[in-house]
């Protein structure tokens, strides 16, 4: 059996690091921050900015993974939100618009759960509906259209800053500490952990699992809501067929970098969201680098071949044989 | 019986494995010869999973040489020790249900012609085989629609096919009935005679006198001693598995309190669910343990889980306190403060990948709820207490439960109950598959909180166990509950007799 031993996250700690150093070699102004009309500006705020709305996302997928769940339908989520945002923005109050497009996601995460929870069909099948059927709810909001918009209000939750702090990088923060409270603060994290290790000796133990996998789901709706509207605000508009495209598989991957297995049971909310910086600093630096773009892909599988193996526990086990080999001999 | 000073069939020198600093084999000889069947013996930890693995090159041994027919061999893998002629039968069989018998037989060499396999071939062959074994089966059915022991002996049918000399049997006999026992152990002995080496790890002490030639016993790691059976009475043998004398704990019985004074916790009245147990009654009592006794499949599992709330009765009342309750799921259970330790330890029961703090604290944490989580210095609290109090070892908190043995995982579950202080405690089988130290512990622990007014629900098919402990025993046949015995009544003949359906006979009642 292979047990995984509580992790500290040492390999994507040192992986960041990793990377964010092969940024700097490649663009030697990388860690160069400076202050600009009240404004943090610089590569190293663009990497956090921008891998924002990805962060934000893995939050939610983190515990719909650990509960042996998957959320396909995230990045068309983040379509709906985006798209009821970016149409209510010029005609409605702040708090409205965010009811609502927050609104739609709770919704859409209670239709995933209930799927899953109630009716128990698989999650990725679950979840692949509304992922498909999300995109097609999105483009009839914006009646097929790019919806723009011009309320200053919204437009700066993608584009203003707080103390400097680019609001992306706040509001990622704040749905951080939030997560962290609500699932380590009680014992939510503890339940979690146990009815994705083993769903039936929880359940025998008195756990609600159901109405906790209902949750996650609800989670994962409202964290991709969240993104959606920064993603919006971020360009002033709303495109169905684009916003978020493809991000349910960043944010899955930046779950898995981050340690958490596929199989359910323990999980890293931090780490999840290491995984995500991991992975914008890594398309960062590739624009910095100058290569071509498209070598963005194959870059980033690499790196992610390279975290997953020193995770892995058995390769670990390999290298230990190595260094007994050709180590130093004991006397 | 050939068992002379003849060369060995199989001999294993100096065999040494630890695992991070933990010395898991030290020094370990074994050998085997051709035609005996040879117990392997020793507490949980003692080193026979250890030493079964090294040997088959599952997993890499640091030290030790091993010799098949006089030849070195060093397998590497499962598949290397099988070619060699060393195959294993794990208590889990390994093989795939869904595949028909004949399929599961031939699996990966079967025969073909033309690329294409020749399942009428494969089919005869398959029948051929197992007629060997005297098992007349359709080979065409899935393995999966046959007992526990056929499926068994197909596993050994496919390992001696597979040219074994050696064969080895990690408790066969864990979930077998007496019957299947008997189907199984005439198949050992027709290998036996084949000249076919077996080594057989089990728990059950009876088997080993009835079947076994010699018999080798590990403790912690070494080798504590090989004998031939007739040179070590099961009184040495116990010793030599625990180093200890075992306690006093399992023999005696104490005097039994007229049932009808104990205020009852909760009564059941004709509770049943269709296709599983049919309508019962059932009373249980404070400082009283009703003992529930039958062949696998009788209906016992799934009375207490029915008790429990796991399944849902689909008639009959329940009543707590004198007041109709409704018991729909473990957690409406658990708010009458019941508890309930599954038999299916590994599925039901731990999560491997928590610590042994999070299972102790996680059935007392669901009671509380989410939103009132047990500050960590109380959960370290509870965990030190069980683990002094029950003896889990290693005792460690915050190693992951499923590195213990089984016997200190089922500890770590009976103290998941205990820390929700239960008034009534169901236990389905709290002693398969754990060692006989740990077995006198859990006996006595069972007694020990029945004093202390808890009322107890056990299922066991270890009956001169249950006879120890138990105030009342229900018996069960074909998911029904077909006897009550209480009292001084409750003894191995008359739970045999009534078992059987025999006309009880007059046994002699021990006190």
């Amino acid at each position: 059996m292979a047990l995984r031993l509580p992790r500290v996250g040492t390999a994507q700690i040192g992986a960041l690091a990793l990377i964010l150093a092969a940024n700097w070699v490649v663009s030697p102004q990388f860690f160069d921050i400076r202050l600009q009309d009240g404004r943090l500006f610089g590569s190293l705020i663009d990497v956090l900015n921008r891998g924002a709305p990805v962060a934000l996302l893995s939050l939610g997928m983190v515990l719909v993974i650990a509960m042996r769940g998957i959320d396909l339908s995230v990045g068309a989520v983040m379509a709906i939100s985006g798209a009821i945002a970016a149409s209510l923005a010029d005609s409605h109050s702040l708090p409205v618009v965010l009811a609502a497009a927050l609104g739609a996601g709770l919704l859409c995460g209670l239709w995933n759960g209930f799927l899953v929870a109630v009716l128990g069909i698989q999650p990725i099948v679950a979840t692949l509906i509304l992922m498909v059927a999300g995109r097609g709810i999105a483009q009839l909001i914006t009646e097929g259209r790019i919806v723009t918009f011009t309320s200053p209000d919204l437009a700066f939750l993608g584009g203003g800053s707080v103390l400097g702090v680019p609001t992306p990088i706040v509001l990622a923060l704040a749905m951080l500490a939030l997560t962290l409270a609500v699932v380590r603060g009680t014992a939510l994290g503890l339940m979690i952990e146990a009815s994705g290790g083993n769903p039936r000796a929880s359940a025998l133990a008195g756990i609600g699992t159901r109405l906790i996998t209902l949750a996650v789901y609800v989670w994962s709706g409202l964290c991709a809501a969240l993104a959606g509207i920064v993603a919006a605000a971020d360009i002033l508009g709303a495109d169905a067929n684009n916003a978020g495209l493809w991000l349910e598989l960043d944010a899955i991957l930046a779950v898995v970098i981050g340690g958490t297995s596929l199989f359910g049971g323990r999980f890293s909310i931090i780490l999840a969201v290491v995984g995500a910086l991991i992975i914008q600093a890594m398309n960062t630096g590739i624009l910095l680098s100058g290569l071509p773009p498209e070598t963005n892909l194959v870059v980033k599988a690499v790196v992610v071949l390279a975290v997953l193996l020193a995770q892995s526990p058995r390769l670990g086990a390999h290298l230990a044989g190595l260094r007994v080999l050709f180590g130093p001999r004991k006397a | 019986m050939p068992l002379t000073d003849d060369a060995p069939l199989l001999s294993l020198a100096g065999f040494s494995k630890s695992f991070a600093g933990f010395v898991a084999l030290d020094r370990v000889d074994f050998t085997l010869r051709a035609g005996e069947i040879h117990a392997l013996l020793g507490e949980n930890g003692a080193g026979k999973s250890t030493l079964i693995k090294t040997m088959t090159g599952v997993v890499t041994r640091d030290a030790g040489t091993m010799r098949l027919n006089g030849a070195e061999i060093a397998p590497r893998s499962a598949e290397e020790a099988v070619k060699a002629g060393i195959a294993t039968v794990y208590q889990e069989v390994n093989l795939a249900p869904n595949l028909s018998v004949a399929q599961n037989l031939f699996l990966g060499r079967q025969p073909t012609r033309f690329g294409l396999v020749r399942e009428r071939e494969m089919r005869r062959r398959a029948a051929a085989l197992l007629t060997e074994f005297g098992l007349a089966i359709d080979v065409s059915s899935p393995l999966e629609s046959y007992s526990v022991a056929i499926q068994h002996i197909v596993a050994i049918a496919r390992a001696v096919d597979q040219s074994a000399r050696v064969l080895i049997l990690d408790e066969p006999t864990a979930s077998l009935d007496a019957h299947e026992v008997e189907v199984l152990f005439a198949v050992l002995r027709q290998l036996q005679a084949r000249g076919i080496g077996i080594v057989f790890v089990t728990h059950f002490l009876d088997q080993v006198y009835a079947i076994c030639d010699r018999i080798t016993v590990l403790r912690n790691g070494r080798l504590a001693g090989t004998a031939p059976i007739a040179d070590l009475p099961r009184l040495d043998l116990v010793r030599l598995m625990l180093g200890r004398e075992l306690s006093e704990a399992t023999a005696k019985r104490p005097p039994h309190v007229e049932s009808a004074a104990r205020t009852p916790v909760a009564t059941f009245a004709a509770f049943g669910k269709e296709g599983q147990v049919a309508p019962f009654d059932l009373t249980l009592r404070a400082g009283h343990v009703v003992g529930l006794a039958g062949l696998l499949g009788s209906g016992r599992t799934e009375t207490v889980r029915l008790v429990f709330g796991a399944e849902k009765a689909d008639c009959g009342t329940a009543e707590v306190d004198g007041r109709r309750v409704a018991i729909g799921s473990p957690r409406e259970a658990m708010r009458l403060r019941f508890g309930y330790c599954p038999e299916e330890r590994k599925t039901e029961g731990i999560v491997a990948d928590l610590t042994v703090r999070e299972n102790i604290v996680l059935a007392l944490q669901a009671q509380r709820g989410a939103l009132a989580p047990l500050p960590r210095r109380e959960q370290d609290e509870i965990a030190a207490k069980f683990i002094r109090l029950l003896d889990i070892r290693p005792p460690d908190p915050e190693r992951p439960i499923g590195l213990l043995s089984g016997g200190n995982q089922q500890k770590a579950l009976l103290a998941r109950w205990l820390a929700t202080s239960p008034r009534l405690l169901i236990l389905d089988e709290p002693t398969r598959g754990i060692d006989v130290g740990a077995h006198a512990e859990i006996i006595a622990l069972i007694r020990s909180l029945c004093a202390e007014g808890m009322a107890l629900l056990v299922v066991s098919s270890e009956l001169e166990e249950i006879v120890t402990y138990a105030d009342e025993v229900i018996v069960l046949r074909d998911r029904a509950h077909v006897a009550r015995l209480s009292g001084d009544a409750v003894d191995v003949p008359a739970i045999l007799a009534a078992i059987a359906d025999a006309p009880s006979a007059p046994a002699a009642r021990h006190a």
